[in-house]
Formats: structure tokens, C-alpha cells, sequence
């Protein structure tokens, strides 16, 4: 019966931001592996909806050479969305989100590490599948990729904005239609710098301004998104 | 952790709304003392435990907490697609408690779910999971316990096992502060009463 008391002192330690990171990180990732169900709709529906298009406007090549990026970049955009409405909501619904916030980790170093996941699961996926669906836009290699490295910095910045929202809607009565308006406005500025940058490499401009603005972008978002969602889950919380 | 536990509110207010839950509520608990917070559904137990853990702001008055605390509320904090031992290493990890293999193996029997180790949660009885949170509180070294209605869908073996454990928590020199309409074996020390 006190087998449990004389079995070797756990330890409690203090919180620190790396642990507090790769807590999350690890259980969100080992979450989406025990389901990749998710995942792959995700996968599923981006290659879908990209691959319609081109039945939809016709065989034409100049135009869809013309229309691929921006078609890439509005799919990605939407299957990112499509798995925004449960990254937080059902820690918050079975009482983990609490537990989380009353960790000795600093909230942001666990947010990050669930935004984080939550890319590699979602962004990442869709960043290495574009260069084959843009193939059937008969893009050329040097836009193909371009298209890649722009979705490359782009996508982190929609698991970013798109978990800001998330987080904002916790507790909402309608949430996902709430969240699709929240966010959708918000990823505005990522779809025209990342498919103008494919469209800049298309025309032979070069891509680099575009590139360097959403590498920007990255950067700010990365380092004042995490702080924005502890303040909402506080919010939420309360 | 520096010296005993101690945990003490004071003048404590709570409005949520219009409605005024409770004002003036304070408490004292030291090293070896459990409380038992008592009142009727809706008398703002719930929150006034929310407040002392600090995750709902207080209207009024102030928390003092010296020592590792574990709030555990209504929700159970247990993820339906891992298995008990997953979860229980998951919200203990979350603490950065580092228990071994076996502990969290010997402490998955105690609460009875040797049989259902394998299980997915989603798999278990409401009661089967509310003993995961005994299995967390059997291992989690943390001196304070905030506990909100711990004997909820439990049967007379685990809440017998819950006595025990809050028995020998005390005697260990811990403190609790713990919501509920049960009498329990340890005879708290104090109870607080509150709503009108």
C-alpha cells in the first residue's frame, strides 16, 4: 500500500522557459501523431482545393502559370485555419489549460512551444507539398522555389496570428465562425507579400523585398504573439 | 522549498456580475492543517478556491502562498487520447516533477487502474479518471493542495483512498484547502463557511 510513498523521491523543480517549451512542444506533437488523421485532412483538403482550380478556370497555360502562386498561397491559407479552432480549446475544455497556466513555466515558453507543434503538424506539411502543386500550374523551378521559402516564412506567421485568435475566442459561443473572422482579415498582409514574391520571382524582378518583409514579419510576430496569448488566456481563464 | 507551508487569505471579495459571491472571507492554514471550505451550490466555493490559486483575479483582499501548490478543480486536466500513465507523467512534468517508471507504475495500482493502463482516457469511467487526479496527488511533492469537490464520482474505495492520502499528506506536514460536502475522516481543522 505505501508502495508509492517509498519509491523514490520525485523532485519538483523550478519553471524555466526551455522546459516550459519543450513540455508543450513534445505533448502537442505526440498529440497530432497519435491522430494524424488531422493532419492529413489538413494535407488533404490543400492539395484538393489546389487542384481544382485548374479543372475550374481551364487549361490554359499563361494563365495558370499566372493565377498558381497566389491559388497556392489562398489554400494554404485556409487549410492552416482549418485546425486553429482546437489549439487551444481542448486543453481549455478538459481543465488543462488551467493546469498550464498555474505551471511554474513562463506562459509564453509553453504557448510558443503549442505554436510551435502546431506548425510542424500544419505549416510545415503544406510548405513541402507546394512546389508539387505548383507543377500544375506549370510555374518554372526559380518561382517554384520561391514559392516554397515564402510559404516557408509565411505559414509560422499564420500558426502565429492564427493562434492569437484562437486564443482570443476561447470560451465564445460560435467560435470557428468567430475565429475565421477574426483571423482571416489578419493573414492579409502574409498572403499578398508571399504571393507577390512569387509573382516578383515569376516576372524576374526578384523576390527578396518580399521575402525580407515577411521574414520581418516572422520576427515580429514570434517574439509579440506569444506574450498577446497569456494575456488572452488570462482573459479567458477568469 | 524554504521553511513550512503556509497559505493564508485575507479579506478576500468576489463579484461575478451583479452578484456579490462572497466578502470577507479570510483564512489562515499552517504546516499539518487541512480546511474544509463548506456552502451551499453556487456560494462561490468554486471561485473563491479560483482566486486563492490565483487564476481569477479577486475582487478584494490578498492570497499569501509560501510552498509548491496543485489546484485541481472541477475539470480534471486528463487528455482522452493518452493512457493514465501518460497523463499523470504529462501534469506531472508540467510541475517539473520527475517521478520515475516505477512510481508512476506503483501509484497507477494504489488508485486501481492496473487493469486499464492501457486504456486511452476517453476509454475510462468519470470516476477511473477522477482517480488519475489521486494518482497526481499520491506522487506530486507540492506542500499546499487546492482541492475542488476531490470526492466528485468517486466510489467508497476511492474515496477512502482520498482520505488516506489527505491523511498522510497532513501528517507529512503538508496543508490543504479543499471544497466539499462530505465529512471526512481527517477532521479538518478548521471549516469556512461561506455564502449567506
Amino acid at each position: 500500500m505505501n508502495a508509492v510513498a517509498n519509491a523514490a523521491p520525485p523532485i519538483a523543480s523550478s519553471g524555466s522557459v526551455g522546459a516550459g517549451f519543450g513540455w508543450s512542444f513534445v505533448r502537442d506533437l505526440t498529440l497530432a501523431w497519435r491522430h494524424p488523421g488531422e493532419t492529413v485532412l489538413v494535407v488533404a483538403f490543400y492539395a484538393l482545393v489546389a487542384s481544382l482550380f485548374p479543372l475550374g478556370v481551364g487549361a490554359e497555360p499563361q494563365l495558370l502559370a499566372r493565377i498558381g502562386p497566389g491559388i497556392i498561397w489562398v489554400c494554404a491559407l485556409l487549410a492552416a485555419f482549418l485546425s486553429l479552432p482546437a489549439l487551444f480549446a481542448t486543453d481549455y475544455a478538459d481543465g488543462m489549460l488551467e493546469q498550464m497556466v498555474l505551471s511554474p513555466h513562463p506562459m509564453p515558453a509553453w504557448v510558443a512551444g503549442k505554436i510551435v507543434a502546431h506548425w510542424v503538424a500544419s505549416g510545415l506539411p503544406l510548405t513541402v507539398l507546394s512546389p508539387l502543386l505548383g507543377l500544375q500550374y506549370g510555374l518554372d523551378t526559380a518561382t517554384l522555389g520561391t514559392l516554397a521559402l515564402a510559404l516557408l516564412l509565411g505559414t509560422p506567421i499564420l500558426s502565429l496570428l492564427g493562434a492569437a485568435c484562437s486564443a482570443l475566442t476561447l470560451g465564445a459561443r460560435g467560435g470557428g465562425m468567430l475565429l475565421a473572422l477574426l483571423a482571416l482579415p489578419l493573414f492579409v498582409p502574409v498572403l499578398i507579400f508571399g504571393a507577390g514574391a512569387a509573382d516578383a520571382a515569376a516576372s524576374g524582378l526578384g523576390a527578396a523585398p518580399h521575402l525580407s518583409l515577411l521574414g520581418a514579419g516572422l520576427i515580429l510576430a514570434a517574439m509579440a504573439v506569444p506574450f498577446a496569448i497569456a494575456a488572452a488566456i488570462r482573459i479567458a481563464l477568469d | 522549498m524554504a521553511g513550512a507551508p503556509h497559505l493564508e487569505g485575507r479579506a478576500l471579495a468576489c463579484t461575478r456580475g451583479m452578484a456579490t459571491l462572497f466578502r470577507d472571507v479570510s483564512f489562515v492554514l499552517d504546516a499539518g492543517e487541512w480546511l474544509a471550505v463548506r456552502g451551499a451550490n453556487g456560494s462561490g466555493k468554486t471561485t473563491l478556491l479560483r482566486c486563492v490559486a490565483g487564476l481569477t483575479r479577486s475582487e478584494a483582499g490578498t492570497v499569501e502562498r509560501s510552498g509548491d501548490f496543485i489546484y485541481a478543480g472541477h475539470l480534471a486536466a486528463i487528455n482522452d487520447d493518452l493512457d493514465a500513465a501518460e497523463n499523470l507523467k504529462s501534469l506531472l512534468a508540467l510541475r517539473g516533477v520527475d517521478a520515475p517508471a516505477p512510481a508512476i507504475d506503483a501509484a497507477i495500482d494504489r488508485v486501481g487502474l492496473a487493469k486499464r493502463r492501457m486504456l486511452p482516457a476517453r476509454r475510462l469511467s468519470a470516476g477511473q479518471r477522477r482517480r488519475i487526479g489521486l494518482a497526481r496527488l499520491a506522487l506530486d511533492p507540492a506542500p499546499i493542495w487546492i482541492l475542488d469537490e476531490p470526492l466528485t464520482a468517486l466510489d467508497d474505495a476511492g474515496r477512502s483512498l482520498f482520505e488516506e492520502l489527505l491523511h498522510a499528506h497532513v501528517r507529512a506536514g503538508g496543508l490543504a484547502l479543499v471544497a466539499t460536502h462530505h465529512d471526512l475522516a481527517p477532521v479538518p481543522a478548521r471549516e469556512l463557511r461561506i455564502g449567506a
